[in-house]
């Protein structure tokens, strides 16, 4: 076995009453890839951020390179050779490339050197990582998969040993993660150590030679990654066995509940994002709209729920028109039982400043059985979402909690809870699994198949193929704001793949 | 030439009214620039103000004035600091106590030690800071035009609206040139890369703060001794405010931001010429159409080459108005009819000109004005 690069050992951490840490022991062998899995709140974030001298450790020892070490403060740790890819990009979004990667760490007092320091080190990475990037671009023009390169880069320039990514593919297209992939292989044979934080179990296996899981602040297995399976991980992370697809029987599709005819929507700089899309929804079936993020079907989504006006076309809910490009009125349509849960919980589903229970009947607190008069029925709501809480096993089961303090999962769960006890006839769902776990994640998904089966009509979109493939009963495929392929469920990966990436695109507009 | 003395003669009061516009503004850009909100901008003025006043009365140097306006500002200026950094409090909250603590205080203590009503003493010319007259201003003074310039408008400021002036390539040197500049953009943007890059958020902000107070200290120390001869109670008048709308109105760069406070002084220096004077008919209607008129487009005109027309049509309008003003030519043609009779305009609206046409620029002018990412929230490092 290789010399140890970091030696992890009796680490404790409370925060509070809440132990985010115990005694974790770890050993990461130098020049290899570590996965480190776990649900949200497992402490895998923490260990890491205790690592990057972020926090310490209320007790315990960390050797790098075999020798004790104390980091309490990012300074400590870079000077250690640790460098960190954050899963929010610690970049300032207008300055250029180059003025990120030398921030706080330039030569001297004036800017000059630094930057033509830094220019020739860059090239110098480029030629031996083939991390190519122009120093001069501004970030906030650069895709993600480039500005993650950036982030890298600049722990690569502070001299960085050890490299820790933390969730590297939440943002990206599958492209760009294949192509993170192979730089990291890359470093890896270049001698570098790499943790890799994440809860996508396909990527551990894709990429790592040794993953650890953590479970409730506890490092509880350790395994090499050709000697495990996914179904391994998974129950290793939940503690109870997980079924990764969920079980649905053939769909019964029934009358049109939604009807989308040559729609049309501009985003808010006038860039057609929906290019004359028309589809069905039926009851009883699932259709989902895969795609890589940012071909339009955010736009279609909010267009169709009533968030964002369209240019033309018409929508048609139970046979009757949506008003898609005048004042379509979002609670009207709740009305006519259409529900959206959205993409972006945080920004348009929850007010995270609310507690629980307000946020469990935002939106439907005007409906007669929450009144009492003209004032809020406050027990009636709080006996309600106490059984949404029961229902849904939303964690922790308080109804008074901040939204805000409730995990990434969990709060989806108060979405999705909300929207669909409702009982709504037409479901219109994005990403209804970002960022939550995989416990959760089937559950959010037994409960779509279970709409589905009692004659409702999910419209489903998600940039997760997986996700799309294994609830969809037809899947329509996004790209540059066209619909550019329709596929049974039990279409290919590699074929969902090439559609996505606009490859068939004349084939299948023949 | 007449106009030619006359538009110097107005070029030069705008100089001098811009100076506690443009330290205060440059004063502003440091910390907003750094995240920190600052509408204590006036009374940091204000009290530098005071503290100038009073050192130089007591001690009879401009210098140690000097040295107290800065040292008070500064003062106020880590109170700021304190409390919307250490103490991650509302910055809005902080920045108008400040004020209110400069407005009642500085008038307190006047009145308690030089029993003057609220102001200090009126100081003696060798107590100022005098004005410097720059080499050959003398000789050139009859050279049309150029000699003109240089000795009617360039010459004959004093030392600290030089050091204004300069203070301008100096804070862009410094914001884009030096380390600390990279590092104070970057925290005004994004303070969690810094502190992942492993630098103190707290110590830059506060490093930010402190060159804001030695500029309002600057600014408050021009205004009682370089502007007036001494401390007179809310002396500052708004020009803190003003300050702020300049900075937004320059998108928080150091240059834009001398040209706005010049825009903003001019007006000032026009308000202040054209008071009590009655202005006939003529020289008025055209404006007050052409501003309510334009002013009314501004708002329905969503396109862009559209609002650079009717800006460009504004200020012709705004020039012809100031040649006719100005040069009188037009007082003849119009003498005997309705246009031509004079009407006396109340001092209060000629004052109130630069704060209407601030409002006015603000809300059609600058477009889209992004203030530091960062701007107004105090950093909490997460988990």
């Amino acid at each position: 076995m290789a010399e140890a690069a970091i030696e992890l050992i009796g680490i404790d951490k409370s925060f509070g009453t809440v132990r985010a840490n115990r005694d974790i022991n770890l050993v990461i062998e130098r020049g290899t890839i570590r996965g480190i899995v776990g649900e949200n709140g497992a402490g895998k974030s923490t260990l890491m951020s205790i690592l990057y001298g972020f926090y310490q450790a209320d007790s315990g020892e960390i050797k790098v390179g075999g020798k004790p070490v104390s980091i309490k403060t990012p300074n400590d740790a870079i000077a250690l050779g640790i460098g960190m890819v954050h899963q929010h990009f610690m970049l300032v979004q207008n300055f250029t490339v180059i003025e990120n990667i030398i921030l706080g760490a330039e030569d001297e007092a004036l800017l000059k050197r630094s930057i033509a320091n830094a220019r020739s080190e860059l090239e110098r990475l480029e030629r031996e990582y083939g991390l190519e990037v122009d120093p001069d671009a501004v970030i906030e023009e650069l895709p993600v998969g480039l500005q993650q390169r950036v982030e890298i880069l600049k722990a690569l320039y502070r001299g960085a040993e050890i490299l820790i990514l933390d969730e590297p593919t939440g943002v990206l297209t599958p492209a760009e993660a294949d192509h993170l992939f192979r730089i990291l292989k890359q470093l890896k044979d270049q001698g570098k150590t790499i943790v890799l934080i994440t809860h996508k179990l396909r990527e551990i296996m894709a990429i790592t030679d040794t993953v650890s899981v953590m479970r409730q602040g506890t490092v509880v297995a350790t395994r090499e990654t050709a000697k495990t399976t996914v179904e391994e991980l998974a129950e290793l992370m939940v503690g109870r066995r997980v079924l990764l697809r969920v079980e649905k029987g053939e769909a019964k599709p029934g009358e049109v509940k939604l009807a989308v005819d040559n729609l049309t929507v501009r985003d808010s700089r006038g860039v057609t994002m929906v290019d004359d899309v028309s589809f069905d929804v039926r009851g009883g079936e699932i259709v989902g709209i895969a795609g890589v993020a940012g071909n339009g079907q955010s736009e279609l989504i909010e267009a169709i729920s009533g968030i964002r006006k369209a240019v033309s076309g018409t929508v048609l809910l139970d046979g009757k028109p949506i008003e898609v490009t005048g004042q379509a009125d979002p609670g009207e349509l709740r009305d006519r039982g259409l529900a959206h849960v959205p993409e972006d919980r945080h920004y348009v589903g929850l007010v995270l400043a609310f507690e629980e229970n307000e946020n469990s009947i935002l939106g439907y607190h005007d409906k007669t059985e929450y009144l009492k008069g003209p004032f809020l029925d406050i027990d009636a709501i709080r006996a309600d979402a106490k059984q949404k809480i029961e229902k849904f096993d939303i964690r922790p089961a308080n109804d008074r909690l901040k939204t805000a303090n409730f995990s990434g999962g969990n709060q989806q769960k108060i979405v999705l809870a909300r929207e669909l006890e409702q009982n709504p006839g037409v479901l219109v769902v994005g990403q209804p699994t970002r960022g939550v776990d995989v416990g959760a994640i089937e559950f959010i998904h037994k409960q779509l198949i279970a709409m589905r089966d009692r004659g409702k009509a999910v419209l489903l979109v998600s940039v997760e193929l997986d996700e799309i493939r294994s609830l969809s009963d037809r899947i329509l495929v996004m790209f540059d704001g066209r619909i550019v392929g329709e596929r049974g469920p039990d279409a290919t990966e590699g074929e969902l793949g090439l559609l996505m990436a606009g490859v068939e695109r004349q084939e299948a507009a023949e | 030439m007449e106009f030619v003395d006359a538009l110097i003669n107005i070029l030069n009061s705008t100089i001098r009214v811009s100076v506690p516009l443009l330290l205060a503004c440059l004063a502003g850009l440091y910390s907003e620039r750094a995240g920190v909100f600052d509408i204590g901008l006036e009374g940091k003025m204000l009290a530098g103000a005071f503290a100038a006043g009073a050192a130089a009365a007591v001690f009879g140097s401009a210098w140690i004035g000097l040295i107290m306006a800065v040292f008070v500002s500064v003062g106020l200026a880590l109170v700021h600091g304190f409390a919307s950094i250490t103490h991650r409090g509302n910055q809005i909250v902080s920045g108008v106590a400040i004020n209110f603590i400069a407005a009642g205080s500085t008038i307190i203590l006047g009145q308690a030690w030089f029993q003057q009503g609220g102001r200090t003493p009126s100081l003696p010319a060798e107590d100022r800071f005098g004005a410097i007259v720059l080499p050959f201003a003398d000789a050139l003074r009859d050279v049309p035009i150029i000699g003109q310039l240089y000795s009617g408008l360039l010459s004959g400021h004093t030392l600290l609206a030089y050091l204004a002036f300069l203070a301008v390539p100096f804070t862009w040197w410094v914001l884009f040139r030096t380390r600390f500049g990279l590092r104070l953009r970057a925290v005004g943007e994004n303070p969690a890369a810094v502190d992942t890059a492993g630098i103190s958020v707290s110590w830059l902000r506060y490093r930010a703060v402190i060159c804001t107070g030695v500029l309002t200290g600057l600014a408050g120390c021009y205004m009682a001794l370089s502007q007036n001869a001494g401390f007179v109670k809310d002396m500052t008048a708004g020009r803190g405010y003003i300050a702020l709308a300049a900075l937004i109105f320059a998108k928080w760069k150091p240059v834009p931001a001398m040209f706005a406070c010049l825009l903003f002084g001019f007006l000032d220096a026009l308000s202040i010429r054209l008071q009590g004077r009655p202005l006939a008919v003529f020289e008025w209607l055209p404006v007050v159409v052409a501003v309510l008129v334009l002013a009314g487009l501004m708002t329905i005109a969503r396109w862009k080459p559209l609002r650079s027309i009717i800006a460009a049509v504004l200020v012709g309008i705004a020039a012809a108005w100031l040649v006719s003003v100005f040069y009188g030519g037009l007082t003849a043609a119009f003498q005997n009819s309705v246009l031509g009779a004079p009407i006396r305009v109340p001092v209060q609206l000629m004052q109130a000109l630069p704060y209407i046409l601030t409002v006015i620029l603000l809300a059609g002018f600058i477009g889209k004005a992004i203030p530091p990412r960062a701007g107004g929230v105090p950093y909490v490092k997460e988990r």
